[in-house]
């Protein structure tokens, strides 16, 4: 349980620090193609997991989150073609 | 997009639908259809244009009521007996008598269905014992036919709004609901005289072989919130015991698919390559047979198609490979898996709630009307059994229209501003800490724990440790998880419903003290049917804040089973001899 702010020992201040474990993202995106910097945001609108966005730093689509259902509607509705899912490695 | 922002707007309606994947959309259409004056709201968690199963489309109808194939009293009768009989016949026999409507105004929408060279409807033998398998040819243009539909009805449509709690009137009545957007996290209140719950599964209640959260057989945003939201506002919900268990391609765990391969001539085999069940059609005992022979030296199992021709196996890629998961060949790709050379490995899924494909859910009567006023409940999370794709259209069609006619004669109830702001509070609890436990941890181990603990074989000395360990879960859920952004926020919503629906799973689980469903509700220390006593429904329900169960007797039969037609489904094994 965490401790309410007043309650906490100087030397506790985060109990429960989080990590960033990394994994390999299955959804990729071909910066060369993806044309999100015109104003599309196709991909991101119909994914339904909601994991893609658009990076602030290359104005390019790509997968915040990996929690994919390979489910395909990013990649079969870019009007680019510049989307590819792969199987999560996990169950490849 | 994704900070956290502070806000909240309140929003009048006459119906409103949550979830718009596939019931949801019919039933927003047909409330608008029968009364043109209504406001009408479909809310949806991700996007109309590609939610929930059928986001890629469908290859076929799996329980299509076909005049000339089959009437409707003999679909009530296979319903019925696939059920072990646990079933309220009067629901099931208005779906088999309106669904050819159905059929028909989706082929109006431009949705297309095979047709023999007669022009008859090219219906498919895979069920035990009618013919109910119709294949779609367009089946990958369903959601745009749809979504054309309601942009046509001008239906208000709430895209990336997760509803996380129903709202109830003085009397305990439907007064709408509360939802968060997805991405802002910003609150919106919605006042309703009638609500259609159409929010899909429990499809993340088990944790998949794999280990990936989201490798899951249904789409992996239904978390089992509707079951949750239900069961927080008084509502009934019927034989959760009896679960969702599917066959599914080891590892991708999608459909093979039987019900499309079987009608060319594929079928499932042991490790021998040999024939074990009679008929590919899911249900709890083929399951069960499905199960033993995993178990038993001869598997794994496997569906065979290496001994078709290569034409045939083209046309069945052909749809296996474009429509509903059409990952699927490259899953296949990947590991050197060519139908025409090799049998695909099959195993079983982890569980889940669905009455699209066994029978548990939100109780409802055939007008899909739960046991709270004002609220309704279609397709997989409501308790109609085998409902499938053609059920969600078709309940939620008949959803859609009473709940319009029920609102018209309505004034708009009130709900009590202190549930609102509770429920702030305990959505917005993950986003006041600092640091804590991520939802993505909190999930996995609820999960896990519901495959150590609460999977069939079901144990009793099991189920009661599994309760204590997710328990356990809970409490760090509600005083330890932390989300930092409004996508976790998400997330972090979704495993309180994934939780609620665990300890569902397992109270019902305890409650029935007999085997029934083949694998589904195969208790090891209950072993045998027993009718005597458990001939009935168990609806489990919250009162005064505790969750309890109750027997409910099935409903008097319309279309009568003879005692030598109960077993038919009993008998899947093929018999040695053969
Ligand atoms: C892989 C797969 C293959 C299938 N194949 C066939 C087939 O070939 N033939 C057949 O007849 N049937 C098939 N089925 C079954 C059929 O697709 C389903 O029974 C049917 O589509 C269920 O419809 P639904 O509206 O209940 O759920 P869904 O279509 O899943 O819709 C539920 C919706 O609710 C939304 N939602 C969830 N929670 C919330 C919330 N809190 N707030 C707002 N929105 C929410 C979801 O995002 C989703 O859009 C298949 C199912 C799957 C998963
Ligand atoms: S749909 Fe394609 S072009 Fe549009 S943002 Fe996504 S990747 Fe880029
Ligand atoms: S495959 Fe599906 S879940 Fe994965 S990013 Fe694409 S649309 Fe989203």
């Amino acid at each position: 349980m965490i401790a309410s702010a007043s309650a906490k020992a100087p030397n506790e201040e985060a109990r429960l620090p989080i990590a960033y474990t990394p994994t390999t993202l299955p959804v990729v995106v071909d910066e060369a193609k993806c044309i999100a910097d015109k104003g599309c945001t196709v991909c991101v609108d119909v994914c339904p997991l909601d994991v893609l966005r658009i990076s602030d730093l290359t104005g390019k689509a790509y997968m915040k989150y990996d929690e994919c259902w390979y489910c395909m509607p990013c990649e079969t509705d870019c009007p680019t073609g510049a989307v590819t899912v792969n199987i999560p490695y996990l169950l490849r | 997009m994704d900070d956290i922002t502070d806000g909240l707007t309140e929003v009048s309606c006459d119906i409103l639908v949550i979830g718009g994947g596939t019931a949801g959309p019919m039933a927003a259409y047909k409330a608008k259809r029968r009364n043109p004056q209504a406001r009408v709201v479909l809310l949806e968690k991700a996007n109309v244009k590609r939610s929930g199963a059928i986001a890629m489309g469908m290859d076929g109808l799996n329980n299509a009521v076909v005049p000339g194939y089959a009437t409707p009293e003999q679909y009530t009768k296979e319903i019925t007996i696939a059920n072990d009989g646990i079933c309220d016949q009067a629901p099931v026999f208005k779906y088999a008598s309106r669904c050819f409507d159905i059929i028909q105004e989706l082929d109006s929408f431009g949705i297309r269905f095979q047709k023999t060279e007669n022009g008859d409807y090219d219906v498919k033998k895979v069920h035990h014992l009618g013919t109910y398998v119709l294949p779609m040819p367009n089946g990958d243009t369903v959601k745009r036919a749809l979504y054309r539909q309601l942009r046509r009805e001008q239906i208000l449509i709430s895209n990336r709004y997760m509803a996380t709690r129903l709202l109830t009137g003085r009397d305990g009545e439907i007064a709408g609901a509360i939802a968060v957007n997805t991405r802002t996290a910003e609150f919106l209140v919605l006042r309703a005289k009638a609500v259609i719950l159409c929010a899909g599964a429990a499809g993340r209640l088990g944790l998949p072989q794999s280990g990936y959260l989201w490798g899951t057989y249904e789409n992996a945003t239904n978390s089992g919130d509707g079951y949750a939201m239900a069961y927080h506002a008084g509502a009934g919900l019927a034989n959760l015991e009896c679960y969702q268990i599917n066959p599914l391609i080891k590892d991708y765990n999608g459909p093979a698919c039987a019900y499309v391969a079987g009608p060319f001539g594929a079928y499932t085999t042991n490790s021998e390559g040999r024939r074990f069940i009679e008929c590919d059609y899911w249900s709890g005992q083929m399951m069960q047979e499905f199960y033993s022979e995993l178990q038993s030296g001869k598997g794994p199992v496997f569906l065979k198609l290496n001994h078709l021709h290569s034409d045939t196996i083209g046309k069945i890629e052909a749809i296996l490979h474009t429509v509903e998961r059409p990952s699927r060949g490259r899953f296949h790709e990947n590991r050197g898996t060519d139908y025409r050379e090799r049998m695909v490995e099959m195993h079983i899924s982890e569980i889940g709630f669905c009455s699209g494909h066994s029978a548990s859910g939100v109780f409802v009567d055939e007008f899909a009307r739960t046991t709270v006023t004002g609220l309704y409940a279609a397709g997989d999370m409501a308790s109609v059994p085998h409902n499938y794709m053609l059920g969600a259209f078709t309940n939620g069609a008949v959803a859609g229209e009473h709940a319009a006619e029920f609102a018209a004669g309505r004034d708009l109830p009130d709900y009590d501003p202190s549930d609102v702001e509770q429920e702030r509070a305990r959505v917005l609890a993950p986003t006041r800490r600092d640091d804590g436990i991520p939802p993505n941890q909190i999930e996995y181990k609820a999960r896990r724990m519901v495959n150590d603990y609460l999977q069939p074989p079901k144990v009793t000395a099991k189920m009661k440790l599994g309760q204590e360990r997710l328990a356990e879960v809970r409490e760090d859920l509600e005083g330890a998880m932390v989300a930092r952004d409004a996508h976790e926020l998400l997330r972090s919503l979704e495993v309180a419903s994934i939780l609620d629906c665990a300890d569902m799973a397992a109270a019902a689980s305890l409650f029935r003290t007999e085997s029934r469903w083949g694998l589904y509700h195969y208790r090891v220390d209950h072993p045998e049917k027993n009718d005597a006593d458990w001939f009935c429904h168990s609806i489990l329900r919250k009162q005064d804040g505790r969750m309890m169960l109750e027997k409910r007797p099935v409903a008097p039969y319309i279309v009568p089973i003879e005692d030598e037609e109960r077993s038919a489904y009993d008998r899947q094994r093929i018999r040695e001899s053969a």
